[in-house]
């Protein structure tokens, strides 16, 4: 293992015992994770996945059944990887009786920051969530975007290496998604390394270095998004043709896969590049004038659905 | 200092979420009494004083105790608070050994302004002052110590619930200890071994309440003081060992 691997896990598993009568149940199975210094790493999965297991088992809030895992090449619940840590968990609930700044205060005392430096860092991180002015309102009076907002500030109290979100765009609104993701991408420029869960996949696709796909307890996928994207997707073209003479429709027809024909307009779905190269020396030649060509790569969601499916059979289309 | 931030925050919780307005109640209990006893009995009043003031400290206190106690924990589960301290630097026992000391700095103001409002009482009834009843708050504090211990092993492995009724069964039996040893040494083998179990393992609580030597003026043995001191930090002090030992080994799901 290389001093980049920042979270490494392997074979992690985890059963829970539920009910009166103990009934096992496996809620993760075998999970062998890398994630290395300095990358967003996404980890993906529908609701019951196994993705807030793993990351309280990371947390050393719950402890595996079986299988290993690091954090900065040391066992879980090390002290000294602790302090390079921080943690926003799933739909926070902190302290309500304490104001904004008290709160970060508090947090700071446990990693034993004091005084000015402290008051510095408080201020610097209400300033960067962009909660200053809540700096004295007592945390039951704050709506969830800004409980999300000083909850952040609360994972970088420490100024971490490791930010480990889990949900961290679950239940905000358009705008607090995108605060969100910029802090995410802003936290990455600064050379942190950020592993987080999330179910909104869009999201994802836009943050994320590389994802690992979670379904059932067991990993489907892992790598970067281009790759996991490109393996699985059957890449189309749109062209859209404007002006096409009769005989240049003609010619064109054959070559594509969905043809329509909407007043002048003309839109071809092409299969692929030797498709989309003999189309457009067609419309040259008919004299026809090209609207758009637009590559259709099939998305984290659609590789995501297929993964679902794939796993279970009962959930097919329109069920 | 890690456990001190963590006292100092549950102290700084208990007080907003206004706790000590039981303080009123007891002030008016008794500024309400002393008017009262001095309007109706005949001598003894302040007898009379010194007991109520010191049953309702330990009643005060020991709901206090209890109902608090057993929520330090639970709560901070409940409400998933538990999940930004624990993935901190701070071990496990350390959270517990915050949650539990600022409950008690919580006991001790209390304790301090309803001994302060009875000494006032006392000085206005023109009662007499005695150092018995300074050890009788120390050991009424005691007490304290030990129901907050209790409550909060319970919290951290069952209900909230369950861990009321625990708490408050074994603060009665706790102090019917003595009395249930010798009933059962008039009983048969397997009776006298259950009751004898039960008085070696829960905590003999009536060893704290000097009240009885206070109002008659009995003297307590300076090695009786001594051991009854010792008695009750040791049981308080295995108790959190106990709670760490359950509390390091449990998932927080």
């Amino acid at each position: 293992m290389s001093t980049d691997t920042i979270i490494q896990t392997e074979g992690l598993t985890k059963v829970f015992k539920v009910g009166f009568w103990s009934r096992r149940v496996t809620v993760l199975e075998g999970l062998n994770l890398e994630v290395r210094r300095g990358e967003v790493f996404g980890f993906l999965g529908p609701n019951g996945a196994g993705k807030t297991t793993t990351i309280k088992i990371l947390m050393d809030l719950i402890y595996p059944t079986s299988g290993h895992a690091t954090l900065f090449g040391r066992p879980i619940g090390d002290n000294q990887a602790k302090a390079r840590l921080g943690f926003l968990p799933e739909t926070p609930y902190f302290y309500d009786y304490l104001t904004a700044a008290e709160f970060l205060q508090f947090y700071g005392h446990l990693f034993s920051l004091r005084g000015a430096l402290l008051e510095q860092r408080v201020t610097e991180l209400l300033e960067l969530v962009g909660m200053s002015h809540a700096r004295n309102l007592q945390l039951r009076k704050f709506s969830k975007g800004m409980l999300q907002r000083v909850g952040i500030a609360q994972a970088l109290i420490n100024d971490p290496e490791l930010v480990v979100l889990d949900e961290p765009m679950s239940g905000l609104d358009p705008v607090g998604r995108k605060e969100i993701r910029d802090l995410i991408l802003r936290l990455k420029e600064s050379g942190k390394t950020i592993f987080f869960s999330s179910h909104i996949l869009h999201d994802a696709e836009l943050l994320c270095d590389r994802v690992a796909i979670i379904l059932k307890g067991r990993m489907v996928a892992c790598g970067r998004v281009s790759d996991l994207v490109g393996q699985s997707a059957t890449q189309s073209v749109e062209m859209v043709v404007e002006g096409l003479s009769a005989e240049g429709l003609e010619h064109l027809r054959p070559l594509a896969e969905k043809f329509v024909t909407q007043g002048s307009q003309v839109l071809a779905v092409l299969k692929n590049q030797q498709q989309v190269v003999s189309a457009l020396e067609i419309v040259r030649s008919a004299k026809g004038e090209l609207v758009s060509l637009t590559p259709h790569k099939s998305s984290l969601e659609e590789l995501f659905i297929r993964e679902v499916k794939g796993l279970e059979p009962g959930l097919r289309e329109g069920q | 200092m890690r456990v001190l931030s963590i006292a100092f925050n549950t102290f700084r919780e208990n007080l907003r979420e206004k706790l000590l307005y039981n303080l009123l109640i007891f002030a008016l209990l008794m500024i309400g009494s002393s008017v009262l006893l001095t309007r109706l009995t005949v001598g003894e009043w302040d007898r009379l004083i010194i007991d109520l003031g010191l049953s309702s400290m330990n009643l005060f206190g020991i709901l206090i105790a209890i109902f608090v106690g057993i929520s330090l924990v639970s709560k901070e589960i409940d409400k998933k608070t538990i999940f930004t301290i624990i993935s901190k630097p701070v071990p496990r026992y350390e959270f517990l050994l915050g949650k539990y000391l600022g409950l008690v700095v919580t006991l001790l103001i209390n304790t301090a302004v309803m001994a302060a409002g009875l000494f006032v009482v006392m000085a206005y009834l023109k009662a007499p002052f005695t150092p018995m009843l300074l050890k009788a708050l120390g050991f009424i504090f005691l007490e304290f110590l030990v129901i907050t211990a209790v409550a909060l092993v319970f919290s951290t492995f069952t209900s909230t619930t369950l861990s009321a009724i625990f708490t408050l069964a074994v603060y009665v039996v706790g102090h019917l200890s003595t009395d249930l040893k010798l009933f059962g040494d008039k009983m048969g083998d397997a009776g006298k071994a259950i009751l004898n179990a039960i008085y070696y393992v829960l905590p003999n609580l009536e060893r704290f309440n000097l009240k009885g030597h206070v109002i008659h003026h009995i003297d307590v043995p300076a090695t009786d003081l001594v051991l009854t001191t010792a008695y009750g930090l040791t049981y308080a002090a295995f108790l959190l060992l106990l709670a760490s030992i359950i509390f390091q080994r449990r998932d927080f799901q």
